[in-house]
């Protein structure tokens, strides 16, 4: 090694600054990029304005952002996405914790079925369930409803809010709920006072993960709505036209999308420790 | 707390009064899971049986009266077609390329926050960021970056001219959709092998350096083949979740000039053009596929499942 150990430790610093440049890069670019979108002109974007931000006199300044909170099916788009993933956020954790529960602490034959149920369906393809569920649900009219749309959200994050939930569960000392007890609490106090604010995290965790994916699909929002009665944000994006559709109204859809995606920012902002914990437990054991 | 009953048999055997206390917890524990397992079961078990009974007849839905049994010729219609197997190829195709790709950026930004002193709260925020994206989002914003009217793709890249419309052929199409895919799934197959990388034992990497090892070797012979677990987890969670590709061509693309996924061809058949007994039956392939290659990417690198699911 020619390089000395003061060199050694600068080439590092410099190495390490590259290496985070790099990952800030690529995690912002896009984003930063939507956001930059957003601001453009749609007179501008009609005319085609290439380059990465907004030419000079091609900015809109909020026009798109109050165009788009002015437009009734994007409102409605939000209020269906906001219902549904939250319905769907606490039906699923509150399920899951009974399971995870009985996962993490009790013997029972079962478990590795259970076990092997929940990551079959975290894999399964959901473009295979589209068919037959879009029968089934236009039959016991389901279709184009919030509950259509809840009971396969419910359904697809079970397994992801099991497997946190239970990794969380796991690691809770749960003897501290007996010498609780005999200190003198009441079951009921030692639950509450022990117990629930250990499993808070988990239970937490487990509800952003469900709420992200409740928020992100894409594949039962266009196929089981119809109209704006319940259709979510994604599948409204998607079917946004504009007056021109051959002309997609770019800057206004960005403009969407970054409403869209303010949500997720801010919780990603807030409990980012949570999430990263959540993710990683379902997977590898740690 | 103990676990009581470790090894059933023997306790059965030996103490009756432990084996009564195991029934009762067994019998908690069914009622505690039975609400999660009817509810996964009846939206995947249930439609999936009924799209094998769907698939056996000629059923549209524009013309429900008409439905008829037809046996297995859906199956041979679609097995037939060279569209099928086009679509089938682009998913694979797309699924080999983004893995490959996510696993080695992933591997990189790894190790930058596995090394991070400084920045960490900022590195780990940002990452999640395109994890959080609604990836139809993620599809405009790559699709309106490459696009030659609006984008900023064609000036950035040196060799590229500015009026080139990457939607119109095949190959960069695909790059397009392979772009957001890849951006948009890279930050979570980078934490599963940051937490993989948390794994390997710092004083075996020291070992290695002592005897003179250089940064390459400890690489691929200490600390790749100690967190292969992890890797081998995150490789078969990203590509099942890849060959389910869906949203970022139709948002991108819309399967134009033949990119088209087996998804997205499943999804055409029945909610465009109403075809239940074919599009069940390429759900029902669709199914099937998604087995074949769960299986052959466990067999192939031994994946050990009780990684995944967390037990032993």
């Amino acid at each position: 090694m020619a390089l000395t150990g003061k060199n050694k430790e600068r080439a590092q610093r410099v190495g390490m600054g590259v290496g985070v440049a790099l990952v800030l890069g690529w995690c912002l670019l896009p984003v930063v990029w939507i956001v930059s979108l957003s601001f453009k002109s749609q007179q501008a974007v009609t005319n085609g304005s290439p380059g990465f931000l907004p030419a000079d006199g091609g900015g809109a300044g909020f026009d798109n952002y109050r165009q788009v909170l002015q437009d009734g099916d994007f409102l409605l788009a939000i209020r269906n996405s906001a219902v549904v993933s939250l319905s769907a956020t606490i039906l699923s954790v509150a399920i899951a914790t009974l399971a995870a529960y009985a996962i993490a602490r009790l013997e029972f034959k079962g478990k590795k079925f259970v076990l092997t149920t929940a990551l079959v369906i975290a894999m399964f393809p959901v473009v295979s369930l589209v068919g037959p569920l879009f029968d089934m649900w236009r039959t016991i009219g389901l279709y184009d409803t919030w509950y259509g749309l809840i009971i396969p959200y419910i359904s697809f994050t079970l397994p992801l809010a099991i497997w946190t939930l239970s990794a969380f569960f796991r690691e809770i000392p749960w003897e501290m709920e007996q010498a609780a007890q005999v200190d003198g609490a009441t079951s009921w106090q030692a639950f509450r006072k022990v117990i629930v604010p250990l499993a808070a995290p988990g239970v937490f965790t487990a509800a952003i993960l469900t709420f992200f994916f409740a928020w992100n699909d894409f594949v039962f929002g266009i196929s089981l709505t119809s109209t704006e009665n319940a259709r979510p944000i994604p599948a409204a994006l998607s079917f946004f036209v504009g007056a021109d559709p051959f002309n997609r109204p770019a800057s206004l859809l960005a403009a969407g999308a970054v409403v869209a995606t303010v949500p997720i920012v801010v919780l990603v902002l807030f409990f980012q420790r949570k999430i990263v914990a959540g993710l990683t437990a379902g997977a590898v054991k740690g | 707390m103990t676990k009581p009953t470790k090894d059933k048999g023997r306790a059965k055997a030996a103490k009756p009064v432990e084996s009564e206390r195991s029934r009762a917890e067994t019998n908690l524990a069914r009622k505690l899971v039975a609400p999660a397992l009817v509810l996964m079961l009846l939206v995947t078990a249930f439609p999936m049986l009924r799209a094998l009974y769907l698939s056996l007849f000629s059923y549209s839905l524009s013309a429900p009266d008409d439905r008829e049994f037809v046996g297995l010729s859906n199956y041979g219609t679609a097995l037939s077609d060279p569209l099928f197997w086009q679509d089938t190829g682009n998913t694979v195709l797309i699924m080999v390329v983004t893995v490959f790709f996510e696993l080695v950026i992933g591997f990189a930004f790894a190790l930058v926050m596995h090394r991070l002193i400084f920045a960490r709260g900022v590195v780990r925020t940002s990452i999640l960021i395109p994890y959080g994206v609604i990836t139809v989002v993620s599809g405009f914003a790559w699709q309106f970056a490459f696009s030659n009217n609006n984008g900023f793709v064609n000036g950035w890249l040196p060799f590229i001219g500015d009026d080139f419309n990457w939607f119109a052929q095949y190959d960069s199409s695909m790059i397009a959709i392979m772009a957001s895919e890849i951006w948009k799934t890279t930050p979570f197959m980078s934490l599963l092998l940051l937490a993989g990388l948390a794994q390997v034992s710092e004083d075996m990497i020291e070992a290695a350096k002592v005897d003179g090892a250089t940064w390459f070797q400890r690489l691929f012979k200490v600390i790749l083949p100690n967190m292969r677990g992890a890797i081998m987890v995150a490789v078969l969670f990203r590509a099942l979740d890849a060959y389910r590709i869906f949203d970022n061509i139709f948002v991108m693309t819309a399967g134009a000039n033949g990119t088209e996924s087996i998804s997205f061809l499943t999804y055409r058949q029945v909610v465009e053009q109403f075809q239940l007994g074919i599009g069940s039956a390429l759900s029902v392939l669709l199914f099937l596929s998604v087995l074949v290659v769960a299986f052959v990417i466990v067999k192939l690198f031994r994946v050990n499942l009780a990684d995944a699911r967390q037990e032993s």
